[in-house]
């Protein structure tokens, strides 16, 4: 077994912050009273809900769907009454129809979405129905349609599914518990998924930073000769999708292409373990682990959360803020997260932490103008030229951004955060990018 | 749920009082700062100082903190009458400050610093919109003008030793084959290099090497300068190929242009190629951003050194060399974009 580290060009080391909870197992959470279930929480047409307000529902029962193949249903997380269907701020900022179920308490369990078969009787097809039955999508934030993803069109060829198990964002360790926890089920999630694609080859790509998780993979893994488990260097984006593509395959994604261009399919820990659930037990996706972490939590902790708990209730049972917090409160880490503008938004599938920083942590810093110093340069992992991209968004020049390939960034902050300088550059990069597919649109 | 006794209501009104941050990602910072790098740089010239005044005595001190006094004072000055925000806490006017009494002989009239700085920080640095906006070194832009505005001032090197009056550095011993005026007498080591023959020798390498040789207060001696560019190698300050590709280039140049291999060492050592090379080149403003850039910037300044040593009027050339290339830096900037990640061309 090849167990040499590998990597990708540039990028930075950040402070890991793991310490907090990444030795701390994984508890159920306690029920939430009510839950509030948005119709769109993934990338794609947003659901239609398939309750009224007063239907009784149980746990696991689809609530919502779409017809169309990009999008993902969603499902009660508790058994009660829906108590109204409005439009209500999700995490990523959105304001969304959302379905508010308040629960009996009783966790009544719907029919399994599948009866529990072997992996072997199951076709591809058959599998793809079942991940889609599940509503399960990208566990890591972007929330794209797992089903879709994993039905490249015919044209391209895949021969390798990649785990990504870099878990690269500071402070989260909720895939890394996953992977401590059950590693079995990250194995025979694989196994699902390159079923599902019909592919021979699989890797689990962690971070050496989590050695407990190699070895509980290599473990898990050792009658599978078709599954490799590669330590990756700790170095951030190490998680970024086509930054795990260089390092573990030594292939480059073409500028603008998607991994399945090299043969690549990358999934998520998380994402994976939700279809091993799925296939095993029938499960769908409505509950998930997240790490609630921060020098503003009095207690982090890895949680089990039903989707649609409120960020409020998971805060209260980590022991709440302490002194000096919040200062900012965060869905997913800090190089990439969102800050909230409120407590009162839900769980969703995408949440993989609620990091909460103090008052002294958030504090905005002081910004000078550039040095030049070429460390932006030399952090990017696309090779991007930061400071340039920023200095055309700025002046509203964007189409020398667009020159200058600001489509190409993967906004992972590596730049923002090394600058000396605090230029606020992927911050303004974003901007230029909107502007860059608005205008693509409208000449549409 | 028993939320009592936390008080999570504390967030809504903090969102009311327009307290809880709400930013674009990311949420985090290095600890890099433009001070701390400054500083790092200052830290990498305190060895060279420490020997400027060993060497050469009070004067030096008194050269490097007139220097530094003005640098400061005008920017603070100029920042005000611009109505800018006066930004001395940066340190970077005390680097310029530094830099330009490195390259002043330590004979030189007090005045002539705040002529310097005066140039440096006004024109070159603040009329061009400060920090990070100069497209050529202050310091040397300093240097440049006061040698041809007052070049006897800027090239009556006196040396290393007290009874030593007035020398010749080693590069115009090897250009001129003697010292200029006033110097012919002086012997600038004891006669254990008498190989060298008639007129001014040169002086031990061990000498040259450590600095107790006449030249400018700060360049003289390779060791210091070398000690503090480790330092900011291994911090990250500066990138090591603009002095690595500049040195070499240098190096392989003059043996291209004939130059006798024993007077190579002299050549590396001396005319503050390592002060330049290391201190000067590496100027973030005025030196290319882009790793290719750097390199050619390195390899460009290290053929016009060469160039100008052998063929050219001037023992020295180091200066004018990366001035060029200050001025080369936008095209090249320009390029040697990177190719972007997975880019087809
Ligand atoms: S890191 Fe900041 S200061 Fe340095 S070149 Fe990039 S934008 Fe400028
Ligand atoms: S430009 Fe984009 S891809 Fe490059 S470091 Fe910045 S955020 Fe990351």
């Amino acid at each position: 077994m090849n167990l040499k580290s590998l990597t990708f060009k540039g990028g930075v080391n950040v402070p890991g912050h793991k310490e907090m909870t990444e030795n701390l197992p994984i508890k159920r959470a306690v029920e939430p009273a009510v839950v509030t279930i948005p119709l769109h929480q993934h990338t794609g047409a947003p659901c239609e809900a398939l309750v009224k307000v007063g239907d009784r529902v149980k746990v696991g029962q689809k609530i919502g769907q779409s017809d169309a193949f990009v999008s993902a249903s969603v499902h009660s997380s508790v058994s009660g009454i829906v108590k109204s269907i409005t439009p209500m701020a999700i995490p990523t900022g959105l304001i969304v129809d959302c379905i508010v179920i308040e629960s009996d308490g009783k966790g009544e369990l719907d029919e399994p979405i599948t009866e529990p078969k072997d992996l072997e009787e199951l076709t591809s097809d058959e599998i793809i129905q079942i991940i889609r039955e599940a509503g399960i999508t990208g566990m890591g934030g972007a929330g794209f349609p797992t089903h879709v993803k994993l039905s490249p069109p015919s044209g391209k060829k895949i021969d390798t599914i990649i785990i990504n198990g870099a878990e690269c964002e500071p402070y989260i360790t909720a895939d890394h518990r996953n992977m401590v926890e059950e590693p079995e089920k990250i194995v025979f999630g694989l196994k699902v998924i390159m079923k599902a694609v019909k592919v021979e080859k699989g890797i689990i790509a962690i971070e050496e930073n989590k050695l407990d998780a190699i070895s509980a993979l290599i473990e898990a893994s050792k009658d599978e000769p078709n599954i490799t488990v590669i330590p990756l260097k700790v170095k951030y984006p190490q998680g970024d999708e086509k930054r795990l593509i260089d390092a573990t395959l030594n292939r480059q994604v073409p500028s603008g292409g998607l991994p399945m261009d090299v043969g690549a399919i990358v999934c998520n820990i998380s994402t994976t373990k939700a279809i091993a659930e799925a296939v095993q037990m029938g499960k769908p996706l409505y509950e998930r682990v997240v790490t609630v972490t921060g020098n503003g939590i009095k207690e982090p902790k890895n949680l089990i959360v039903k989707i649609g708990t409120s960020f409020k209730d998971v805060i209260a049972q980590c022991g709440g803020f302490t002194e000096d917090a919040p200062g900012k409160i965060i869905m997913g880490g800090p190089m990439m997260g969102i800050s909230q503008f409120s407590i009162d938004v839900p769980v969703i599938k995408g949440t993989g932490s609620i990091l909460v920083l103090t008052e002294e942590e958030a504090k905005p810093v002081k910004v000078s103008p550039c040095i030049k110093c070429g460390k932006c340069l030399e952090v990017c992992p696309v090779k991007l030229q930061p400071l340039y991209l920023s200095t055309f968004s700025l002046k509203g020049r964007f189409d020398k951004a667009e020159e200058f390939h600001a489509l190409d960034c993967v906004e992972c902050g590596a730049c923002s955060y090394i600058c000396p300088a605090k230029r606020p550059l992927v911050e303004s990069i974003r901007i230029a990018k909107k502007e860059i597919i608005t205008k693509r649109k409208k000449a549409n | 749920m028993d939320s009592k006794g936390i008080n999570i209501s504390k967030t809504e009104e903090l969102v009311l009082e327009n307290k809880l941050l709400v930013s674009s990602s990311p949420h985090m910072r290095s600890n890099e700062s433009v001070q701390r790098i400054m500083l790092d740089v200052i830290i990498a010239l305190v060895p060279a100082m420490i020997g400027s005044v060993y060497f050469f005595g009070i004067n030096a001190l008194k050269l490097i903190l007139i220097s530094v006094a003005s640098s400061v004072l005008f920017e603070a000055l100029i920042q005000k009458a611009f109505k800018r925000e006066v930004t001395i806490n940066d340190l970077s006017a005390v680097i310029t400050g530094i830099l330009i009494a490195f390259n002043l002989p330590a004979s030189a009239p007090w005045w002539l610093p705040i002529v310097g700085s005066a140039f440096a920080i006004i024109i070159v640095k603040q009329f061009f919109g400060g920090l990070g906006s100069n497209f050529m070194n202050p310091a040397l832009a300093a240097r440049a003008m006061l040698l041809t505005s007052w070049p006897s001032h800027m090239s009556t090197f006196t040396g290393t030793r007290p009874d030593v009056v007035a020398s010749a550095t080693p590069l115009a011993i090897m250009k001129y084959g003697m010292a200029t005026d006033g110097a012919a007498s002086a012997t600038v080591e004891a006669a254990t290099s008498a190989s060298q023959g008639a007129g001014v020798e040169l002086p031990m390498l061990m000498d040259m090497f450590v600095g107790n040789i006449p030249g400018a207060i700060g360049e003289t001696s390779a060791l210091l300068l070398l000690v503090g560019a480790v330092y900011l190698i291994i911090r990250q300050v500066i990138d090591w190929r603009v002095p690595v590709f500049y040195i070499g280039t240098t190096f392989i140049m003059l043996v291209l242009l004939g130059v006798e291999t024993e007077f190579l060492p002299y050549h590396i050592l001396g005319g503050g190629l390592i002060l330049g090379a290391f201190y000067m080149a590496t100027d973030y403003a005025s030196s290319p951003v882009t790793p290719m850039g750097r390199i050619i910037f390195g390899i460009g300044a290290g053929i016009l050194t060469a160039i100008i040593r052998v063929k050219g009027g001037y023992p020295e050339g180091v200066s004018y060399s990366i001035l060029l290339m200050n001025v080369a830096t936008p095209i090249i900037n320009k390029y040697t974009s990177p190719k972007v990640f997975g880019e087809v061309k």
